[in-house]
């Protein structure tokens, strides 16, 4: 037997800390606050780290029942926590990449107002998250999915006194509803079929079936609607539009929640739910389909933005692409594998954007920076090798990760390889240009940077007070964090590296109890139909010799993608600095319509938006709420006035009257009476 | 032997009077004695009909009848005095003072 390891604990304890910070926060000091919050956050990180240090020994899946929730008939949830590899795995990315955020934010935002709100939030996110995590059935994940979108809306919109911030953090809010909206139906399709929410019975029930390879069924349904669910919490096509407003938050909020842990929930929900996937061919297509597409594209739109934290935003977006395409050719490991490397290198460049914003007084954008090197040192060294890690050069963590997706997505299918492959050229290109932008050639910016420069209306103001005195490097607090994202980003990749470059991809092997335990019988269900896909087997076990051959020499053709990338960026931001603006000119209506990402934007506001809200001030608002609701409960009540007003009037309080109206009234019933009788005759 | 109808109508022409006098007349003394007209329509009625009938009920229902009438006649009376000590009037438009 597993003694009971009390995993409540974990998403407990930030719980704790934002209830005391949100209640008694406004009264304590800031070293008090910051004390509380980071306690609380670092009691749950060593306490996920105990588990792990235990987990070797545990009966795996363990699960645990808190309490009951609720009862109906046959159907039962409760509180209850599960924990296997996979949940270990995100619970370790979540604490501790959680946690370093945390000690940045102290430095981060030690001059801000609201310091203790914002750390009262931060908590509350990281129950929420634990519980997504941990949860032992959809409905505590689904908790836990909800409450971390809550979080997301409360810290964008955290300097809610700008009204891009609290339009963003609406904006976040009600995509992600559009995808929680598919999120629930699928969970009462699984009610209705299955009976039952947790995990283990679900999946038992769903493991005897077969594929739906022919007609799709009610697997296909479950699992294409958990994906706009996903979609919408991970920001894909065509839900991805929220992810590069949701920028306007503080920087270490965009770092933890909009790039390492929050978005990335989907994946993990589909991981999760790989059993239901596995079955639904058709639904993996649509997932790999719609991560490809939305890697390149954000991809595309990272290259012309100016935006500092933009660019890294359509980044995230585009790796989350990636982790979407690996799920879409059920690799899953890989999925997570690329979850937790980004979870690294995502992290950090967006701390160390947020130190270079720091350091040139609350700029972002990047024409006005440059030439940073020299000035800040550790940020510019760590950025760096975040830098370098999601470009996928070896030896550091994206090299890896990056390319066991797109060696399983070669497997799938070619156009799904070709496509990655091209973004990941992109995705060294805009990164390159980022660094080189900020951090070669010139400082662009002026001395004391202008904080009021209403160019870039997500740059205006942000509220970094006291910060005008020239380039400065962060403090320590800001700069320890950066340095152990930055180890991590390098050797992360480490503990997977695959078969062919002569390592043992123990991540893989990791997670193989939870991925490869229930594949269907039909194991090539996950190739298209018409596609000419290698008849690759799974990577358990030897691979044959040629494979190797071929996967090393794709491995080469990504790194000198990479390498391309870099010497692009290179060329036209550091060589020939001028290059770029001619070649803008040239393919001005392309630049233009990129610039402006595609104008998604544009079109959701006036085939979506505008209609809708047409439609609710006209019709819901004035049409049935005015006119129909109110004036309902309106006139009833006018006319109930205007009736008592008439009758009033034989209230007079003039006795003879009421003797007249008594008179008449019994007259009245003996007529009627009599009428009665002479009918009855 | 009078028919029925002869007492109905008489009855009946009665206790409209009573009605007419109640309704029209301003002082108090003659409103009561409106109602003892209305009272006294109604028995009218009463034994008619029991001698009409044969049965004896009606003409005890008019015993009743008389003897609530006389007890209201002693608290009308009183009423009315104690009106007229206080308000210095007969006059019921002139007794109003819950009215609004």
């Amino acid at each position: 037997m597993t003694p009971n390891l009390h995993l409540w604990w974990i998403p407990l304890l930030p719980l704790i800390g934002a209830a005391i910070n949100g209640l008694f926060g406004k009264k304590f000091s800031r070293p008090a606050v910051a004390g509380v919050a980071l306690t609380f956050c670092g009691a749950a990180f060593a306490y996920a780290s105990y588990i792990a240090s235990r987990f070797s020994s545990l009966a795996i899946p363990y699960s645990e029942t808190l309490a009951h929730w609720m009862r109906a008939g046959s159907f039962q949830v409760d509180f209850a926590f599960y924990l296997d590899q996979l949940s270990l795995v995100m619970l370790l990315v979540v604490t501790g990449v959680g946690f370093l955020i945390h000690i940045y934010s102290v430095g981060y935002m030690w001059e801000e107002g609201g310091f203790y709100r914002f750390f009262s939030y931060l908590n509350l996110f990281m129950f929420f998250m634990l519980m997504l995590v941990l949860g032992s059935n959809y409905l505590v994940m689904f908790i836990g999915w909800e409450g971390v979108g809550l979080a997301s809306y409360l810290l964008i919109g955290f300097f809610f006194l700008r009204d891009s911030a609290a339009a963003a953090g609406k904006k976040a809010f009600i995509v992600n509803r559009i995808g929680d909206f598919g999120f629930l139906i699928a969970l009462f399709l699984m009610i209705r079929h299955f009976g039952s929410l947790d995990f283990s019975p679900v999946f038992q029930s769903v493991a005897p079936m077969s594929a739906e390879t022919g007609a799709a069924g009610l697997l296909t349904a479950i699992a294409l609607l958990l994906m706009v669910g996903a979609a919408g919490k991970s920001a894909q096509i065509p839900l991805y539009v929220w992810l590069p407003d949701a920028m306007e938050g503080p920087t270490p909020v965009s770092a933890l929640i909009h790039a390492a842990t929050m978005v990335t929930a989907g994946v993990y929900m589909i991981s999760r739910s790989h059993v239901i996937f596995e079955r639904a061919p058709m639904a993996l297509t649509v997932v790999a389909v719609i991560g490809t597409l939305t890697a390149l594209f954000a991809a595309t739109i990272g290259i012309t933005q100016t935006d500092i934290k933009k660019v890294l935003a359509y980044s995230t977006i585009s790796q989350l692409g990636y982790m979407f395409l690996a799920c879409g050719v059920a690799a899953f490991s890989a999925a997570i594998f690329h979850l937790m490397t980004h979870a690294f290198f995502k992290g950090l460049l967006f701390l160390a954007a947020g130190s270079v914003i720091h350091a040139v007084g609350g700029e972002q954008d990047m024409r006005k920076m440059g030439g940073l090197r020299k000035k800040i040192p550790w940020t510019s060294w760590t950025m760096t090798i975040g830098t370098i890690a999601i470009a996928g050069i070896p030896p550091l963590a994206g090299f890896f990760s990056k390319d066991e997706i797109l060696w399983r997505a070669y497997q799938a299918s070619w156009v799904y390889w070709l496509i990655g492959l091209i973004t990941a050229f992109l995705t060294s290109f805009y990164m390159f240009r980022l660094w080189f932008l900020t951090f070669t050639g010139e400082y662009r910016g002026s001395q004391d940077a202008q904080r009021h420069d209403a160019d870039t209306p997500a740059a205006a103001s942000v509220p970094h007070g006291g910060h005008s005195h020239g380039v400065h490097e962060s403090p320590m607090v800001i700069i320890v964090p950066l340095v152990i994202l930055a180890v991590l980003s390098f050797v992360g990749g480490w503990i997977g590296i695959p078969g062919s470059l002569g390592g043992k991809n123990q991540f893989d092997k990791f997670l193989a109890p939870v991925f490869h335990a229930s594949t269907p019988a039909l194991n090539s269900a996950h190739t298209m139909p018409g596609e000419t896909a290698p008849p690759e087997q799974q990577t358990e076990g030897p691979e044959p010799q040629t494979s190797r051959t071929t996967e090393l020499t794709f491995t080469g053709i990504s790194v000198v993608a990479a390498l391309l990338g870099l010497g692009l960026a290179w060329l036209l931001y550091s060589f020939q600095p001028e290059l770029p603006q001619r070649i803008a000119d040239t393919l001005n209506g392309l630049y233009t319509t990129v610039l402006n990402k595609y104008y998604v934007d544009d079109i959701y506001a006036a085939v979506l938006v505008k209609p809708l809200l047409a439609i609710s001030t006209k019709v819901l608002w004035h049409g049935v709420d005015q006119n129909v609701i109110d004036a309902t409960l309106n006139n009833s009540a006018d006319g109930a006035r205007q009736l008592s007003d008439s009758v009033r009037h034989m209230q007079s309080g003039n006795i003879r009257s009421y003797a007249g109206w008594v008179a008449a009234g019994a007259a009245a019933v003996i007529c009627y009476m009599v009428w009665l009788g002479v009918r009855a005759q | 032997m009078v028919p029925l109808n002869y007492y109905l109508l008489l009855s009946g022409f009665l206790f409209a009077c009573g009605v007419a006098g109640f309704l029209i007349k301003r002082n108090i003394i003659t409103i009561f004695m409106s109602i003892e007209l209305m009272l006294n329509g109604v028995n009218l009625s009463f034994v008619a009909f029991a001698a009409h009938w044969h049965a004896l009920s009606g003409q005890i229902f008019v015993f009743f009848v008389m003897v609530v009438a006389a007890a209201e006649a002693a608290v009308g009376l009183a009423i009315i005095i104690a009106v007229y000590r206080t308000r210095e009037t007969l006059n019921v438009d002139q007794v109003n003072l819950l009215k609004l």
